[in-house]
């Protein structure tokens, strides 16, 4: 069987990772979250970027005993650190950024105060440039 | 960038997502479900007449015959594109947002 060699030595590019849809009611968010952390290891540039139903899955106080189902907003914990090794050690050049559309969280009643991570806040028409501007968008 | 729609605006809002957020100049090609959006004389026909000032619109031909819907009740600048069309697409926008 022919052994397949991958060369991603230096290979930096920018992904955009869309959130839209609630946690929990389906897989895609935490679908999304592992390919976020994939990317991780291979040290990438990532914008990742909640809106419509996604921004949901940042609120605080997830809560999921009596569902029967693991909550993984923990793990925006780790991406927050992960964000902030990125952007304090100059030895990783890795640039995360983590977007919430404006738009989305208004239309929802939510705030920034109501995340359990820092966010940036991003208008439709600022967003819709970012997106146009990466070099891959993974969606959920 | 090439972004494709693949539900039916009567049933998610996944069509204004893609409309709010797609950049002006970058091409949207509706498939699957997507394909309803491009029809003439429904209540959502007017995102996509509307989207056509700032974005190439395509729709899927195989897609549109499976729900038996004719091309010629397609919304006028939208083009229809076979499987082969929509692999030049993706060739020619380069990265690729599907909208689910």
């Amino acid at each position: 069987m022919a052994e397949y060699q991958f060369d991603t030595e230096g290979v930096k590019k920018t992904f955009t990772f869309m959130n839209r849809k609630a946690p929990y009611g389906t897989v895609y968010a935490l679908e999304v979250l592992e390919t976020v952390l994939i990317s991780a290891a291979f040290e990438q540039h990532a914008n990742i970027v909640f809106a419509d139903d996604g921004v949901y899955q940042l609120k605080s106080g997830h809560d999921t005993t009596e569902i029967n189902m693991k909550n993984f907003s923990p793990t925006f914990g780790i991406i927050e650190m992960e964000k902030e090794d990125a952007d304090e050690d100059d030895d990783i050049d890795m640039v995360w950024r983590i977007i919430v559309e404006k738009e989305s969280m208004e239309a929802r009643g939510l705030t920034e105060d109501d995340f359990k991570v820092e966010v940036e806040v991003l208008s439709a028409a600022e967003l819709a440039e970012l997106i146009d501007s990466s070099d891959c968008v993974i969606s959920g | 960038m090439l972004h494709t729609v693949n539900k039916s605006p009567f049933e998610r809002n996944t069509l204004d997502s893609c409309l709010r957020l797609s950049a002006k100049g970058s091409a949207i090609l509706l498939i699957e479900d997507g394909v309803i959006a491009a029809m003439k004389g429904t209540v959502q026909s007017a995102k996509i007449e509307g989207a056509l000032a700032d974005h190439s619109v395509f729709v899927l031909g195989p897609d549109l015959k499976a729900r038996g819907l004719a091309e010629d009740n397609v919304i006028d600048g939208v083009k229809v594109v076979d499987y082969a069309g929509f692999v030049d697409l993706a060739v020619e926008h380069g990265a690729h947002n599907a909208w689910l």
